[in-house]
Formats: C-alpha cells, structure tokens, sequence
C-alpha cells in the first residue's frame, strides 16, 4: 500500500520526477540499477517469446512486454517449426527433426510426443 | 538523487503538516507540493521532528507497526522524494536564476488618474499616496493608448494568450478611449493570430445600457468596487460628501441582468470602519454577484482607516466562517461566491512556489495616461518606480533593481515561515507605504497569512478527500 499520496498538481510532478530519475530503463535487469530500494520489491522478468528479434531484449510486435506469447499460451507445433526464436522446445534443424512424426493431431495425438534428452 | 537516496541518515524537511477531512497531510514547503499521508507514514515523520534519525531506525519504526520490510523502504523513498526527509546538511536551495527575458502577459491600462469618487481611503489620494501625477497628463489619449498596445504586444513575445486591463482613476470616465483600445487590440490580435481578453475595474457610477452591452457583447471582465450595504459603502462619497450607494446600487442590478458573458466581481476594501465581512458577503451576494473578494485597505499603521490587529483577528474569523460554507458548498459540488477562498485554493491546487508575491513588474506591468511604465496599477504615476515609458520599453536595470528586492531569496523574515509558497512576502505596494521598502516582507500581516493559509489548506485538503472530482474546477481558474 502506497504510504504517500501526491495530491495536488506539483506534488504529482514531484513524483513523476523523482520515479524517472529512479527507475530509467530497467530491460532485463534484476533490481534497481540506479541505487534506492523501490524498485528491489518489483524485479523486471519479461515473460514468454518475443515476436520481434531484437538483441538485448525481448519484445512484442508493439514494442513492450505486454503481448508476449506465455508458456501457457504455446502453440509448442508453432515454436518448434516456424518460430525463429529459440523457445525451449527441441531444435528441429539438428537433433530432433521427427520429434512430432507420431503426432499428426494434437488434441489427439499429443501424448506420443515425448521429452527429448540432449 | 540517488546522492539523497543513497544517504543514510535524514532530519525532517521543510514541511508543515495539517489535519484535514480526518486525514493527514502535509505540505512541502520547498516546492509547493501537498501529499495526503498515511498514519504510519505522519507518525514517522512526527517521530523525527528535529532529530537526526538513521534510516535503518526509520525503517524499522515503520517495521515494528506492521508493514512489511520493503515497503517501510519504498515509504521512506517516497518521502525523501516529497522532501519530507533531507540529509541532514542539507542547505536551503535558492530559486532558479530568474530567466533572462519574461514576455508580459498582462498589462493595466490606468486610462485616467482622475476619479469622480473621492473614497476616503483611497491610495492614489491621501497621505500614502506613492503617486506623482502633478504636471502629467490627467487622461490617456489615443496616441498614447495606441503606443500602448504596441508595446505590450511587442513585449509579450509569442504569448500565444494575452490581457488587458482597464483601470483607473474612475476607468469609465475615459470610456471612449476604452473603446477604442478594444477595438484595435482585438484586430491586431487576430492579425497576429494570439488571443486577448479584457477586464476592468468600476465603481459602477458611470455605468450605461449601451456601455453594459459593449461590455457584454466584448466579453469584457468586470470588476465592481463596492464595500456592501449603504452603512458600509459610506467611505465610497463624491467630492462634496454625497454617498455612492444609491446611485450605483440601480446600475449594478441592470450590469448584473444584462452582462452574462463573463463573471461579474465584487471587491471590497476593508477598513477600520468597514469590518462586517459576513453581513457584506449577504448583501453582495444578494445583489447577485458571482464572485466578492475582499482586502485590506492599504495604509500606514497610524492612518485613520487602518485595521488593527484586533480587528483583523474579527476579520479572519469571518473569513474561516465563509471557508466554512464555501467548504460545505463545495462538497455538494456547488459554487460559492467568497472568491478569496477560490483564488487560494487555485493556487494551493496549482502548487505553486513563488520568487515573487505577484507578477507585478515581471508578466505584468501598469502603464499610466503618461506612457510611463510601471510594476503594476498602483505605482502608475510614480517618478520613483518608473520602470520605463511605453515608446522606449522597459529600462532593465530599474526593473532588475525592482525585482531582485522583492525576491524571496531577499527576504531573510520569511525563510523560516511555511505560507511564504504562496504569500512570498506579500504586496510590494503594500511593503512600500508600511516600510518605505517595496522588498519589505509585509510583516504586519504574517500571522494572519498563516491563520488564513491554514484554513485554505483545510479546506483544500477535505475537498481533496471527501470530493476530489470538485477540484477539477481550479484546473480551468488561471493561477494568478
């Protein structure tokens, strides 16, 4: 729970100046890099894939973090195939290339695709 | 700001806390800005009062009421982001330079310095007079006003929003040149592709139909002085003694009927006869003014109409009462006309923290039927605070001279006081007839400023919690 409440107009843009100052960018930081503590509670974990490849971060197709396909989101036929990200299914260029043969439909078939060991 | 963050030990800011609406608050005194507090967070900053405190030990005050460890630290950032909590060396900061140039935004037009009223308490007559008028035009002309115009429209930059206003002597008695003036403002405007508006101030005596619907049709701003009901309107007479009311009484009901452009305003001097704040309110609001404000007559202490302390200490009372209905009013989301209360809480909503009481001499200036510039309207006419004439602009020096006095980095008084965001010392006009200095902290009135700030922030506070969409209402009003 907020402790302190900016009320009026200035106190508002106290705050907003004193969180820029604070936070900056943060990408896949852990922490508060710029010293303080606010932001040790709220570490910064992008989640899931990114649809656009750009080293250093991970980023949706609008250039955040909010529409990043979730692990429970995860067509694994979609990441194993077609995605160019390097998601944690199997590589199918070298090692696994029949690790979906037995399954031709996956509402049925998804039990004969098996864990694959490196 | 991480050096401050980073700091491990702190004392308490410069703040001054209040109670409002059954919360906490409090209200930074270094910038203007006001945080509603939790108890948790009030305890801990009255825990700290004067005393060096380590933060290990604020965070774990915090810790032993309950809250988790993290956000203990996030509560004693936020307060070292609010300066509520310093380092302990820290040094009062000064302002900002001031910027190099400051286009104006408002002029005052002073189009005469006669009056056809002769108000016993008056400042442009009488022994506080700061006017030098003998020997000088006693009526603008066209020339003049026309020079006028340029200049402020030279002087104004690129204000996408500028403002004039009428002021006298009696304004109305030079009603033709008023005209005029808007006229041509108005079409220079529009070739410039800038908005302008403009106000003035009356005693209502002179007032006509047709002038009351050049004033409406042009959305002109009125500004009515008038000090109540005939038994307090008495020190408003005419050169020979005769009282005011009567005549102006009809004529302010037609300018009230007729003129619904723009919001008209009572303005009421008070004195040491005229004190009935309350009873005045009701008649001018009866009357069907929108907006009464009232100030104190300006004058040396031993003057016969100056108020003293004890009449003063009746006059905020009354004030507090009408905070009081215009609080409950505004919890109902309705208006109410006592516009001390709305112009300061304007401000108080703003944040604002000002170098300077006002703006005289800075975004405003006030030019009398000479051409001679001034800081504002009441030192039209004044060899000694000439700032420039309108044909050669400001003389900058003379203008530096006048506002590194009046700057509150200037006034050692107030450096310890926590109204002095909003008050910064108080009038320059008011600083000259009591001290003889316009940088003069206006001490006289210090403990009232605080008595009044406090209600104004009470009020402000409880609006802010109890009706917070109401506050909306001073995003539009135009922090003066």
């Amino acid at each position: 729970m907020k402790q302190i409440r900016a009320i009026n107009k200035k106190a508002g843009r106290v705050s907003r100046e004193a969180e820029a100052a604070r936070a900056d960018v943060f990408a896949l930081q852990r922490g508060n890099p710029t010293g303080g503590t606010k932001s040790a509670s709220t570490p910064h974990y992008p989640v899931g894939c990114s649809l656009t490849f750009f080293p250093g971060w991970e980023v949706d197709a609008a250039g955040g973090t909010a529409g990043l396909c979730q692990p429970a989101e995860r067509d694994l036929y979609d990441c194993y195939a077609t995605c160019f990200w390097p998601a944690q299914v199997p590589d199918h260029l070298n090692n696994a290339s029949d690790w979906t043969a037995k399954c031709a439909a996956a509402t049925k078939d998804w039990r004969n695709i098996d864990l694959v060991f490196p | 700001m991480s050096t401050v963050a980073d700091c491990l030990e702190y004392r308490s800011g410069d703040y001054h806390p209040f109670q409002a609406g059954g919360h906490e608050f409090a209200y930074v005194t270094t910038s203007g800005a006001i945080y509603a507090l939790t108890p948790a967070a009030s305890d801990l900053l009255r825990a700290v009062n004067g005393d060096v405190r380590s933060r290990q030990s604020l965070a774990e005050q915090l810790v032993s009421t309950g809250m988790p460890a993290l956000e203990a630290e996030e509560t004693i950032d936020d307060l070292i982001d609010c300066r509520a909590l310093v380092p302990p060396e820290e040094m009062a900061r000064e302002h900002q330079p001031m910027p190099e140039h400051f286009p104006l935004q408002s002029m005052v037009m002073n189009l005469t310095n006669q009056c056809n009223l002769s108000c016993q308490y008056c400042y442009e007559y009488g022994e506080d007079k700061v006017a030098t008028p003998e020997g000088k035009p006693k009526f603008m002309n066209w020339e003049m006003a026309q020079a006028s115009v340029d200049y402020f429209f030279r002087d104004s930059g690129d204000r996408p929003a500028i403002h004039i206003t009428f002021f006298g002597g009696e304004t109305l008695m030079n009603y033709p040149l008023l005209k005029r003036i808007v006229d041509y403002a108005k079409g220079k405007a529009q070739a410039e592709g800038r908005a302008i508006d403009f106000s003035l101030t009356t005693n209502a005596t002179l007032l006509t139909p047709d002038i009351i619907s050049f004033l409406a049709e042009n959305e002109i701003g009125v500004t009515v002085s008038i000090d109540g009901p005939p038994e307090m309107n008495k020190l408003r007479v005419f050169a020979n003694g005769r009282p005011s009311y009567d005549i102006i009484a009809p004529k302010i009901k037609q300018l009230l009927a007729s003129h619904k452009t723009r919001p008209i305003a009572a303005r009421v001097t008070l004195t040491a006869e005229v004190t009935d704040v309350v009873g005045i309110f009701r008649h001018l609001t009866e009357m069907g003014f929108s907006e009464v404000g009232f100030a104190p007559v300006t004058s040396a202490p031993n003057r016969l109409h100056s108020i003293g302390p004890s009449k003063m200490d009746s006059v905020l009372a009354q004030f507090q009462q009408l905070a009081g209905e215009y609080l409950t009013h505004a919890l109902e989301g309705r208006h109410h006309a006592f516009s001390n209360v709305s112009d300061t809480i304007t401000e108080l909503h703003e944040g604002v923290n000002k170098s300077h009481p006002c703006g005289a001499g800075l975004g405003l200036v006030g030019v009398g039927p000479s051409g001679d510039i001034a800081p504002c309207h009441r030192f039209v006419d004044s060899d000694t605070h000439k700032l420039g004439h309108v044909s050669t602009g400001i003389d900058r020096s003379r203008q530096t001279d006048f506002l590194s006095r009046g700057h509150i980095d200037n006034k050692y008084d107030c450096h310890t006081c926590w109204a002095r965001p909003l008050c910064a010392g108080g009038c320059h006009h008011e600083a000259y007839v009591r001290y003889g200095d316009t940088g003069h902290a206006n001490l006289h009135y210090c403990d009232w400023i605080r008595g009044w700030t406090e209600t104004c922030l009470q009020v402000y506070g409880t609006i802010a919690a109890n009706k917070p969409e109401f506050l909306s209402h001073f995003d539009r009003r135009k922090a003066s």
